[in-house]
């Protein structure tokens, strides 16, 4: 295992893959759900793009998750044994142990970060794990991102203006 | 974000390289918390001895210096560590030395545990190694502001010392240790201390299994916000909110709790609120009791018990004489282990006492620093074991995969005992 620097890990990972990877045209929605923006405030400023990766429940650091591996190992979770590396996780806050920001450090001293977080309550725990994962993150955005983003949904944040931009696959 | 002239020259450098790094990480854990600015802390509760692949890495990269750097600081580049600004103690960390032979874990972990304690004693840090330092000589004062970590530790001293600290993390301690500051933000402000939910305890309250079970209960209730108790209610000592308030912050996110009459913020329920409107009670009776039981015991099938763990937090000196006097003169089951956690300094005292004998005389164990939740470890081969922890019965079995059956101390005793789960309601 050796430790990557941030912009190793992240830089190639950032800018766009095309749009219309799954062959849906740009603004043509499967579904009927529009494309939408979001805004709220920027917890860590930075651009990511990816896919969505979307948990209804809390979730727990220690005792939670497995960052060697980036997964959610918590049994009674929703997303257990699901993959966050990579993805934009968006999730309601932060529960369990103070261990929480040291857990999601890891994952990207180990390279298995997500690409940015969206979070709905603003706690230490949800806050310092931002800051030392060191990946784009908003939260107090104006529409509740756990209704109008679904896991597979491709977006855009831009941190640093607050803004998350969905189209849904 | 407003900085101190202080604080500005601690960012630019003025007081060298890692008090600057400290200072930068403060800035931004500041910025995404909005915090307005940052409030002085003298007392800073955190961890940085414990080991971990990432942590080994850095050491043989680099030293502790650098595990300090990237970990404690969240910086990049290895920073040579000053002695600790403000006074800074070690919480619980791993397995140590007394636990060898005992605990399937690393001895090149605890080489590497033993020679983090003594660079960073070296800086400064108090190696407490516990998760209950109030229970160890670390308490600060009503309306001191701190900056702890440890979910347990944090909502005792919010909540019963009625000290200020948020739940801090890794860096963010790392930090304060280096600058004496913290965002003066959420649990330091005196207006988000106040009660948003009554809860109204309407079956007898008594011991720690049952104010375990309430804060249980409180914790799942509130989530993150901020219970007040009252009812059937008997005096509470120590080892009874030590188990109420990990428990509600392993259920839920529960960092301050009142106890009107009791803790130190609410002489009564209208100043548990501010003054302002007191909420419909929630009830907790017989029903929710035993619901909350039930809900502990659910990751229980197989009643052959192969381990027993207590002290989750560490125990106090009641429960270490307590499980001694339940052991006397008798001897576990050949298949069960039992290990009882303390802080070192207190088992130091258990020893004098005698205790300590009695219980290794029965074949359990009496363990410090750590427990098998933070070592990831307990008896080889165990499937089974029991706890009068509600936050160990929560957590353990996720982290290592085994069944749990929770109870009170005698259950737990008896279990060790005859080798089987024989615990119900009563």
């Amino acid at each position: 295992m050796s430790l990557r620097q941030h912009d190793e890990l992240y830089g190639a990972g950032g800018p766009a893959r095309p749009d219309h990877r799954h062959g849906t045209p740009p603004g043509l929605v499967p579904g009927g759900r529009e494309p939408l923006v979001l805004h709220g405030r920027t917890v860590v400023p930075g651009i990511a793009e990816g896919e969505a990766l979307v948990s209804q429940e809390t979730i727990s650091g220690w005792g939670g998750i497995d960052p060697a591996r980036g997964v959610i190992i918590e049994r009674r979770h929703e997303l257990f044994e699901q993959s966050f590396a990579g993805k934009i996780l968006v999730f309601p806050g932060a529960k369990g142990s103070s261990g929480w920001s040291g857990f999601f450090q890891s994952t990207r001293l180990l390279g298995t970060a997500p690409l940015a977080m969206v979070f709905v309550t603003t706690t230490t725990k949800a806050a310092l794990g931002a800051v030392v994962t060191r990946v784009p993150a908003v939260t107090d955005l104006d529409r509740d991102p756990l209704t109008v983003i679904r896991t597979g949904d491709r977006v855009r944040i831009d941190a640093g203006r607050g803004t998350v931009s969905v189209h849904p696959q | 974000m407003q900085l101190t002239d202080n604080d500005k020259a601690m960012l630019d450098g003025a007081e060298g390289p890692a008090v600057a790094a400290a200072m930068d990480l403060l800035v931004r854990y500041g910025q995404a918390l909005d915090a307005e600015k940052l409030c002085e802390v003298r007392n800073v509760a955190g961890t940085m001895t414990q080991p971990s692949p990432v942590k080994a890495q850095l050491v043989r990269e680099g030293g502790w210096n650098r595990a300090y750097s990237v970990i404690n600081l969240d910086s990049d580049e290895t920073l040579e560590i000053p002695d600790m600004r403000v006074p800074t103690c070690q919480l619980q960390q791993s397995f140590g030395p007394d636990s060898e032979g005992i605990a399937p874990y690393p001895k090149e972990l605890i080489e590497l545990q033993s020679d983090a304690e003594s660079f960073y004693g070296r800086k400064g840090v108090n190696i407490l190694a516990t998760c209950t330092p109030y229970q160890v000589g670390n308490i600060p004062v009503r309306g001191e502001h701190v900056a702890w970590m440890e979910s347990s530790a944090v909502v005792y001293a919010n909540s019963v010392l009625g000290a200020r600290t948020n739940c801090e993390g890794t860096a963010s301690t790392g930090a304060a240790s280096l600058t004496g500051r913290i965002p003066c933000w959420g649990n330091h402000h005196p207006a988000n201390r106040h009660g948003s939910h009554l809860i109204e305890a309407r079956t007898p309250v008594e011991g720690p299994l049952d104010w375990g079970m309430l804060g249980y209960f409180a914790g799942g209730l509130v989530q993150d916000e901020r219970p007040v108790v009252t009812g059937e209610l008997k005096q509470p000592e120590l080892l009874d909110l030590k188990h109420f308030g990990a428990a509600a912050a392993s259920s839920g996110g529960v960092e301050i709790y009142h106890v009107p009459g009791i803790t130190p913020e609410a002489p009564t329920v209208r100043a548990a609120f501010g003054d302002g409107p007191v909420p419909e009670a929630v009830p907790y009776g017989a029903r929710e009791r035993r619901a909350v039981y039930e809900d502990l015991n659910s990751q229980g099938d197989c009643a052959d018990v192969d381990f027993v763990l207590l002290g989750c937090p560490h125990a106090s000196l009641d429960q270490v004489r307590d499980t001694a006097h339940l052991l006397r003169g008798r001897s576990l089951h050949s298949g069960t282990q039992l290990w009882l956690m303390v802080p070192r300094a207190l088992r130091t005292t258990a020893d004098r006492n005698g205790w300590t004998e009695v219980i290794e005389r029965a074949g359990g164990r009496v363990l410090t620093d750590s427990c098998p939740a933070m070592s990831r470890s307990a008896p080889p081969g165990t499937k089974v074991f029991a706890t009068d922890s509600a936050k160990q019965a929560h957590y353990l079995p996720a982290i290592l995969g085994i069944e749990a059956w929770f109870g009170t101390l005698q259950d737990c005793v008896s279990a060790a005992v005859t080798g089987r789960w024989k615990g119900e309601l009563r």
